[in-house]
Order: C-alpha cells, then structure tokens, then sequence
C-alpha cells in the first residue's frame, strides 16, 4: 500500500496557504469572525433604537409566510417578522449572557484570588467547593435555581453566573500562584505594602487579562444555557422574548410543517458563538502555533 | 485497584452530604412555600390553623437543617419522599424511568464513540485535507447547536417532511404494550440527537490525539519497518491518541446529562432528564431535590471510572492517587 501521506516531519503543524496569490484560510476565517461580530454589534446596537418597526406587531393575515422578499426569515403564527423577532431576541440574550459572564467573572476572580493569595486552608476549603459545583451538571443546577426561585431575568442571571465561574476561579487561582512568587512581588512586600495592596495594586492588574479572555468565551455559553432554559419554559417571561424563547413558542409551527421559526432563531445562537470560536482559536494559534487547538467552544 | 476505588467512594460522601445540604439551603432561601404548593388553590381559602397543621404534617415548621437530616435519613432507608407532578413515591419514580434514561444515553454513546473515533482518524490522516476541512468545520457547528433545536430539525425532518420515524414518546400512541421493536423505533430519533451532540467533542479529541501520535517516533519506526499503513494507523497511532480520550470519557456525564434534560423533553422521552424539567416547571422539590442528587452521583461515577479505565489502559498509571 502507496504511502499517500507525507513524511511525518513535514506534515504541516498549520494549516498554511499553499502559496499563490489566493489569501490562506485562516485569514479568511479571522476576517468572517471580525465581520459576524461586527455585524452582531451592529444588529443589536443599531436596529432597536434606529428602525422604527414593532417587533411585537401582530398581523394575522400575513402569519406563517415563508421567508421572502418582505419577511427574509418568513414570519410567525401570529404574523410577527421573524428578523425583526430574532434580532430582538439576540439583543435579549446577548445583554443576560454578558451581565452573567461579567457576575461569573468577578464571582471566580475572587474566589480565585483569595484562594491563591490567602493559601492554606482557605485555599483548600475553597477549591473544594469548586470542586462540589462542578460535580452537579450546569444546566441541573440552573434548573434548580430558577425552579426554586421561580423564572424570570434575574434568576436566570443569577443560576448562569453561579455555574459559570469555576473555570475562572481555577485560571485566575494558576495564575495568582504563578504571579506570587515573582520579584515583583517580593519587592512590593519588602516596600511595605499589605496583603490587600499587594493583591489589589499588583497581583490583580496581572490576572486581568487571563480573566477578561476567559469573560469573553463564556459569552457563548452564557448564551447558550440561557437559551437552553428558556426553551425549557424556565427562563425568560415571553414579553422578553430571547432566543430560546422564540424556539420554544415555534414547537407549535414546527409541529404543523413550518420550519423556519425553529431554524433562524438557531442559527443566530450559533453564528456568533462560531465567530467567537474563530478568534479565539486564531489568538491560541498565535500563542503557540505547534499545537492546532482543540475545541475550544 | 480496590483501594483506591474505595477511597474514591469515601471521598465522595462529603460531596454528595454538602451538595443536598446546598440543595434544601437554596429552597430554604428562595420564595417557595411548600404548604402553597401542596394545597394550592385550595390554601387561599383555608383557615391559618388548617394551613398550620398541615405545615406541622409535611414537617416544613422546623429549620431546613432538621428537614435535610431527616432527608438524609429517609435516603438511606431508600424513602425519598413522594412526587406531587407524577402522584407517586420518588423511589419508585426514579425505578421506573432510570432504565429509559440510560438506554438512550447508553445508545448515545455509542453512537458518539464510535462515529468520533472513525471520522477523527480518517481526518488525522490527512490533517488540512477536506475531509478533516469538512468534519472539522462540521463539529463546530453541531458542537455550536443547542441540542433541543437539532433535535426539533430532526422531528421535523424526518417525522413530518419524510414521515421515517415517529416524533416523540416510547411506544405508538395507540398500543398499551410495551414492544423492543416499538421501543427501538422511537429511540432512533432522540438516541441519534443526543449522540450527534456529543459527537464533536469526541471526535476533536481523537483527531487531535491520532494527528499528535502520526508525529511521534513509535510510529517512525512502524512505518520505518513497513508496517501496512493500516496497522499504523489502527495498531499505533489509535492506541496512544485514544488514551487522553478514554480518560476523559467517563467525565463527559455532566455534558450527557445537559444534553439528556433537552432531549428527552424534546422528544418527550419518560426518562428521568424529562421527569427533572417536569419537576422543575411543577416546583416538585422531593423529586427535583432527588434527581439533582442523583446527578451529582452519577457525575461522581464518571469521574472515578474515567480514573480507573485511565490506570487500566495505561500501566505506567498507580493506583496511589
């Protein structure tokens, strides 16, 4: 059997271009990343205030119409255009993903900090609590949260924020313990300066952008399990229709035929998360090209 | 090996005691009233001295610590409580829909194992070929999907427009017995969903693990003695590129139980994931409580198998740890 593949040594670590004038695609997928989220910025910034169309207009002659010229995404069964529907719900779900990726965040950040600067026992009594959260399913824990506390918007926010810190307290923490032992530090302490200075003024600027990367990935999960909640019937109320919700009030199209008020609003859950995957998966090739990135959603 | 999987055990003992612990103080804090939800319509008509009794009844006057020590010893004797949403014991509940639940994740599975495994060494071979472009490009996608709307794609697809395969439920809506046939039918469906979600994960590690290993001197050597490509692949590069994944999979039950809460609900499964949302939507704290807890066990299991298939694939492993 013809060895068809190259010598080990030369396999390419990257996908590279392969010469020519054609742009490599990684270029290209960096470039769509940038331009879906700019566009997602766009969308959710802009259209609310600038377009003057109510999303929640109901037009019961033109319900259920398949996307065309008018409606691009068709319209829903009760005659609502489903762009406008799905923009709206973006804008619903982007603003719950990044008040709770920015909660979970401050949340880990200072469990992480604490846990790395104090040491000893508070370090392990802290780090096996994270340990008990992450042993109860995400998606259970919010589950129970919002049941107990009844759905709305911050339940919702609050059950996300209190499953999505753990990674981050597990970063901040490395990266405190790695940061502790620099001169630095050493010199701020024989300076004079107290814990809280120390962990204030000069460990915590040194975490930040570890932290800040971190917020910015779990955006999408953020999204997803608030999404994940709503569908169930336990997130959002539906006059604050996101993304989730919009699905789960399409099961009853879907059920009679229609599908496009279950696919769009699907699709603009996952069009972003991949733009975001795409970036973040150009910024690890750029940190450490040998090793190609695994999933990184 | 006995050892350590007892040690293990132990160890998560204290988990289990402080996540039901969690679990009653976050009841106790939240706004949800047991004796409304028991008496519901009826309660905004009832005397104080009814509404108290039956308070005293339910045993909810006391503090939560009282009610999660007696909680703790009901488990052991195997009492959990009685369902309000399914009018039954929680234990006999949890008997009768556990079955479903793991055939279909067991099916799952399967079914991501094994297609993971195929299409991560086809694409390892060739990295930046298409079809690692192609799969790749895929698994991000599906890995990006919520699984309740690939599953609703998939009703719709292959329930309506083709009419293939029935939308939901465990048996035809017309039949009182419970058939394989009938149930193999309608496990299809969501067993393929659940398993497509998980799918990209394992394949991104075999890919990623079999690329690594098609790298290193074992497999020089191998092809340097003119090995059939074939064995190269599947007797060296799967073996070691499997290693890292077969730790990981017993690890992967908290994703499995994400995924099984929409499934299940979606396909109307009568599982124990579809009895958990049940629970949730109806404020059903014996079952949600009971359910929460079992998760957490079932992910304290993951863990410890992951460890110990770990040591039995790789004997350079102890069992110290």
């Amino acid at each position: 059997m013809a060895d068809r593949r190259p010598v080990p040594f030369a396999a390419p670590a990257v996908w590279r271009s392969r010469g020519g004038t054609r742009r490599s695609t990684r270029t290209l997928r960096i470039a769509a990343s940038a331009a879906v989220l700019v566009c997602v910025a766009l969308a959710v910034l802009v259209v609310p205030p600038a377009v003057d169309l109510d999303q929640q207009a109901v037009d019961l002659p033109s319900k259920l119409l398949p996307p065309s010229a008018a409606h691009p995404f068709g319209t829903d069964d009760v005659g609502r255009d489903l762009l406008l529907r799905c923009v709206y719900g973006l804008r619903v779900s982007l603003v719950v993903g990044l008040v709770a990726a920015l909660a979970a965040t401050v949340i880990g950040t200072a469990v992480g900090a604490a846990a790395a600067a104090l040491g000893g026992w508070t370090d392990r009594l802290l780090m096996r609590l994270v340990d008990t959260f992450s042993s109860v399913p995400h998606l259970l824990l919010g589950i129970f949260v919002v049941a107990m506390f009844r759905p709305g918007l911050w339940p919702v926010v609050v059950s996300v924020a209190v499953t999505h810190w753990l990674s981050t307290a597990r970063i901040v923490r490395a990266e405190v313990l790695s940061l502790r032992s620099r001169p630095y530090i050493d010199a701020a302490v024989s300076g004079g300066a107290g814990r809280l200075r120390v962990a204030v003024r000069h460990l915590l600027p040194g975490v930040l952008p570890q932290a800040g990367l971190a917020a910015v990935l779990m955006v999408p999960h953020t999204m997803w399990h608030e999404s994940a909640l709503s569908f169930l019937g336990l997130g959002l109320p539906t006059h604050q229709a996101s993304l989730g919700n919009l699905v789960q009030t399409a099961r009853g199209s879907l059920l009679a035929g229609h599908w496009w008020p279950t696919l769009f609003p699907g699709l603009f859950l996952i069009v972003p998360t991949l733009a975001v995957a795409g970036l973040a998966g150009a910024w690890r090739e750029r940190l450490n090209p040998r090793r190609r990135a695994e999933l990184t959603l | 090996m006995a050892r350590m999987a007892g040690r293990r055990v132990l160890l998560a003992v204290p988990v289990l005691l402080l996540v039901t612990f969690g679990v009653f103080a976050v009841a106790a804090a939240s706004p949800f009233d047991p004796v409304t939800a028991y008496t519901g319509t009826a309660g905004l008509t009832a005397s104080q001295e009814n509404l108290d009794q039956i308070r005293a009844n339910l045993g909810v006057d006391q503090p939560f610590t009282a009610r999660w020590a007696d909680w703790i010893a009901g488990a052991l004797r195997g009492d959990l409580g009685d369902s309000a949403v399914l009018r039954m014991p929680v234990a006999d509940a949890v008997a009768e829909r556990l079955g479903w639940s793991v055939l279909l994740a067991a099916a799952a599975f399967a079914l991501a194992v094994l297609l993971g495994t195929a299409f991560g060494v086809l694409a390892a071979r060739r990295p930046g070929g298409p079809l690692d472009r192609c799969a790749t490009a895929i698994a991000y996608t599906l890995e990006a999907a919520p699984a309740f709307w690939l599953g609703l794609l998939a009703i719709w697809l292959f329930s309506l427009q083709w009419g293939v395969l029935p939308a939901g439920g465990l048996t035809d809506t017309a039949s009182d017995t419970v058939t394989a046939g009938q149930v193999a039918r309608h496990l299809v469906l969501p067993a393929a969903v659940l398993g497509i979600s998980q799918l990209p994960w394992f394949y991104l590690y075999v890919r990623q693990g079999v690329g690594d290993a098609l790298d290193e001197d074992p497999v020089r050597g191998a092809r340097a003695r003119g090995l059939a490509e074939r064995t190269v692949l599947l007797g060296h590069a799967l073996r070691s590129g499997m290693l890292p994944m077969l730790t990981l999979i017993g690890s992967r039950v908290p994703e499995l139980i994400t995924g099984a809460l929409l499934v299940e609900t979606v396909f109307s499964w009568p599982g124990i994931a579809a009895a958990t949302v049940q629970a949730a939507t109806a404020v059903d704290f014996p079952l949600l409580a009971a359910l929460t807890v079992l998760a957490t066990a079932a992910v304290l299991l993951g863990n410890l198998l992951s460890d110990l298939l770990y040591g039995l694939a790789d004997p350079r492993v102890g069992f110290d740890g």
